[in-house]
């Protein structure tokens, strides 16, 4: 892995940045004149991890291609609350088209720069995992078939949050959403359906497939600049808590992400080549119920009697994932 | 490298022009939270500040720092029963930092490079008496003279350090440590007096022309205990074999030394007998381990030393070469109650270790002075019931340790400085206790405490070398950089980081940060993702 977690290095070890680091060390959202991609004055939620994610994303993206890059934007919250025509938050050059087409746009960008023989500029193609694991997915698809030199950026807030929340495939069994009420004997989203994209992107056997969170900044931002190193088709899948869509305290947005990783239910990986060469490990391993509690998409579960069915088998997922991608394995792992 | 996006060439119009600061609820602010080791230290020491110095390896900004609230670093950074490190908030995550350890170090390097004390203020002209050279009077004399005051300290012993000197032993405090920081504080213009007893303190004021007066005499006049003791028997008390020690006659205390008491006089007297030859150095003791008043690490180093224990016994009477115990036994209310059953133990010497008194024959005939309980009664201001005469450490009611004898001489100080003003002093309002909860955990990593080199056993039981060593600068810095930080940015970024609006402006190195208004949106997030909770929420009002 690009990232080597600092060790020994008590104060502040985990933070943005660190007045003890040389500035090599130090996150790109540490530096003073960092790229600001997604400026102040847009119109995302309070303590919107989308907004949060992108930045992070960008910025580092940004200084990776020594600015020299170009974004595609699907359709739904990003788009929207960043760019209310005629104005924007973006501060780099950035294009909308249609809710499903983002990862096509990036193939015709990334083509005609190759006409044109800019090699130095690079291209991302980004969008909610709506746009990404729906009706995004046959164009993206093709984008990972074909090989096609573009950085696809999934934002999961696991639900179509632009147009009030509603399910995606996304979506995690049991959560409410405006289409999965829990309704009855009902327990929100159904067990058993939905995909897992970055598996579906590993299949494609693409250069690189990583996930992350906005909780782990470090490892984010080594990520995307890991993905800059090659060409062709890579994949990164951000995990985004929404306060709206899930029901929980703005302020508690990284933390939810933090608990999604050490519970087990969100794997934080990286693969090259379709195979797993880097994992997160947990930290300090936590039963779901952490997770879930503090979302109100999940209070169903809670309610008097809570629901220790269902708790039980998302528990079950999350020890399927640690068991599946090793995520407790006493040292950081390569394969 | 570029620094021009590609393709930008219109500006487009840019979101700034939406304020969302205006959706604000409650908007978050900087705050200094107190460090729980700053609120514990008797002294007063900002010791999260001086931290903050040591990561960075700024040994001379730290010891200034640490200098401004204690004169006497290397003394205290051996002698401290550091309260701090039993509040330290890390000891919640893993062990506590040890503070003491480093400010040793920072106390030895000053030593070693020769830093100097910042010249004092312009004269006053106005004159202090400081009665008594031991921590409490040192420290106030410091105190007063970086104020610009002329002082002069009295002694009535040969050598100055009081306790420092003549009750804590050598292997705890080597005297070349002592002598050189108290050198120091007279090197700022204080004149010392030895072997200069007061009898007379309205008199002493008067001659000498003096404005005010310190007192700080301390408390050792041993305690005795009726005991029935045959005419050979030996007997003697510690604090009076502590001080022998220091003169060039080593006293002879024979092969079985039995100490009497459970404090850390008693403590310094068995382990002082064991070097001193003695076999068996035993404390008898009325109650149990966990009522001794004693330091647990103090009661600890004894133990392996050898010292031995005789737990809720009592002497009964001493003779020539036994003393005959009885065996106590707690009540309900943990009082020691005798149980009739008698035991000899075989004895040379005993030495009596029950605490010590105030000589307060120096406060007679002072007018409006107020002794209760064997010590002088003090007002906030630390002035006693004399306009003018003010007094602390062990002669006022408190703890009796010298860090609270140094902090006594500086509270004293200010006091007394506002008082030749014609002013008062008042405490600046503290700040709010940062509290474990207050602290975002996650961002820090495991790190072990770094232990301090201990002397071997055997030298331990036969010399007076220095038992616990200090830290090497790797490891003193190692330690520092430990601290959480507690309450005080210390400049990680995570704010500048985490705000999903861009509302956080870094301005750049020992600046801080700042909130834009116009933007931040009350999330929160800053807040809680604060390692160390320097930001707070407020309502906003609407
Ligand atoms: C073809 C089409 N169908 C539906 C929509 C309405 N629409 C806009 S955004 C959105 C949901 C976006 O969800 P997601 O991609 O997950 O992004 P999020 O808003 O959650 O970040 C939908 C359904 C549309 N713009 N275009
Ligand atoms: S709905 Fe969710 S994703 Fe959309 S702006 Fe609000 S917090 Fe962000
Ligand atoms: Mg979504």
């Amino acid at each position: 892995m690009s990232y080597q977690p600092i060790r020994f290095y008590q104060t502040g070890t985990f933070t943005v940045g660190n007045r003890l680091l040389p500035d090599e060390q130090r996150s790109v959202q540490a530096n003073m004149r960092r790229t600001n991609s997604l400026n102040s004055g847009h119109r995302a939620c309070q303590g919107c991890g989308e907004a949060l994610g992108a930045r992070y994303t960008i910025d580092a993206a940004m200084e990776a291609t020594q600015r020299q890059l170009v974004a595609a934007n699907a359709t739904g919250c990003l788009e929207v609350f960043s760019t209310p025509y005629p104005e924007t938050s973006w501060q780099i050059p950035w294009i909308h088209s249609l809710f499903g087409n983002a990862a096509a746009v990036g193939t015709g960008i990334a083509a005609a720069l190759r006409v044109k023989g800019r090699h130095d500029v690079r291209v991302i193609a980004q969008g909610g995992d709506g746009g990404t694991t729906d009706i995004g997915f046959g164009c993206l698809s093709g984008m990972f078939e074909r090989n096609d030199d573009v950085l696809y950026i999934c934002y999961d807030n696991e639900g179509y949050m632009n147009t009030g929340v509603q399910r995606s495939s996304a979506t995690p069994p049991a959560a409410r959403t405006n289409t999965t009420m829990p309704l009855g004997q009902s327990a929100g989203n159904r067990f058993g359906q939905g995909k897992y994209l970055p598996a579906i992107a590993m299949a494609h056997d693409i250069p690189y497939v990583a996930t992350a969170t906005v909780a782990e900044l470090h490892d984010l931002e080594a990520k995307v600049r890991r993905a800059m190193e090659f060409r062709g088709a890579r994949y990164i899948h951000v995990f985004v808590p929404c306060p709206l869509g899930w029901g929980h305290d703005s302020a508690a947005t990284i933390r939810i992400a933090r608990l999604a990783k050490e519970t087990g239910l969100f794997p934080v990986f990286e693969a090259e080549g379709g195979r797993v060469t880097h994992v997160s490990r947990i930290k300090r391993k936590l039963p779901v119920e952490e997770y879930l509690r503090p979302q109100q998409r999940y209070a169903h579960l809670f309610r008097d009697p809570p629901r220790r069915d269902v708790i039980e088998r998302i528990q079950q997922l999350a020890d399927r994932n640690i068991l599946r991608y090793r995520l407790t394995d006493g040292v950081e792992r390569r394969a | 490298m570029k620094l021009k996006p590609f393709a930008i060439t219109l500006d487009p119009g840019s979101s700034l022009a939406n304020r969302t600061g205006s959706w604000r609820t409650v908007r978050p602010e900087y705050v200094d939270r107190l460090p729980p080791c700053n609120h514990a230290c008797p002294a007063g020491e900002n010791i999260q500040g001086w931290l903050f110095h040591a990561e960075s390896g700024h040994y001379e900004e730290a010891w200034r720092v640490l200098v401004r609230d204690n004169p006497l670093p290397a003394v205290m950074g051996r002698v401290c029963y550091h309260p701090c490190e039993t509040s330290c908030n890390r000891a919640q995550l893993d062990e506590s930092v040890g503070i003491n350890a480093i400010e040793r170090f920072l106390g030895d390097e000053a030593l070693r490079c020769g830093w100097k004390f910042a010249a004092p203020a312009a004269a006053t002209g106005r004159r202090v008496l400081v009665i008594g050279a031991g921590p409490s009077g040192l420290s106030a004399a410091y105190q007063l003279a970086c104020a610009g005051h002329g002082v002069t300290i009295h002694d009535a012993g040969p050598a100055p350090g009081g306790m420092m000197r003549f009750g804590i032993p050598r292997y705890r405090l080597p005297r070349e440590v002592l002598d050189a920081e108290i050198r120091r504080i007279l090197e700022l213009g204080v004149s010392l007096e030895l072997n200069s007893k007061v009898t007379n303190v309205p008199g002493a004021m008067r001659d000498g022309g003096f404005d005010a007066v310190f007192l700080a005499v301390g408390a050792h006049i041993a305690r005795r205990a009726y005991i029935p003791a045959g005419s050979a028997a030996k007997m003697l008390d510690a604090i009076s074999l502590l001080r022998s020690m220091e003169g060039g006659e080593r006293p002879l205390l024979g092969r079985r030394v039995v100490v009497y008491g459970g404090g850390n006089t008693a403590m310094d007297a068995a382990r002082t007998a064991k070097r001193l030859g003695a076999e068996e150095s035993i404390i008898v003791y009325r109650r149990t381990r966990e009522r001794m008043p004693a330091h647990e690490s103090e009661l600890e180093e004894a133990l392996q030393e050898g010292v031995l224990v005789k737990w809720l016994s009592t002497i009964r009477q001493a003779g020539e070469s036994s003393i005959t115990v009885e065996r106590m036994q707690l009540d309900a209310s943990g009082k020691p109650q005798p149980t009739g059953e008698l035991e000899t133990l075989a004895a040379d010497c005993v030495i009596l270790a029950l605490g010590q008194d105030v000589d307060l024959s120096l406060l007679d005939g002072v007018p409006g002075l107020e002794v209760k309980d064997g010590v002088v009664q003090v007002g906030a201001g630390m002035m006693t019931g004399h306009p003018g005469i003010f007094a602390g450490g062990d002669m006022v009611p408190g703890e009796r340790t010298v860090t609270v004898g140094i902090g006594h001489g500086k509270l004293a100080a200010r006091h007394i400085d506002a008082w030749l003003r014609g002013t008062t002093w008042v405490h600046p309002p503290p700040h709010e206790l940062a509290t474990y909860d207050k602290l975002n955990t996650w961002y820090y990593s495991d790190a072990p405490k770094s232990r301090q080199p201990v002397l071997d056993t055997i030298r331990r039981q036969s010399t007076f070398e220095e038992v616990v060593g200090g830290f090497d600068e790797v490891t003193a810095q190692f330690e520092a950089r430990r601290c959480l930080s507690c309450g005080n940015c210390f400049e990680c970024d995570n704010c500048y980081g985490v705000c999903p609006d861009n509302a956080v402006i870094k301005l750049g190195p020992g600046q801080r940060y700042q909130f834009n208004y116009d933007y931040c949106k009350g999330c929160g997030l800053c807040v809680a993702e604060c390692p160390c909770g320097a930001i707070r929420t407020v309502p906003e009002e609407i």
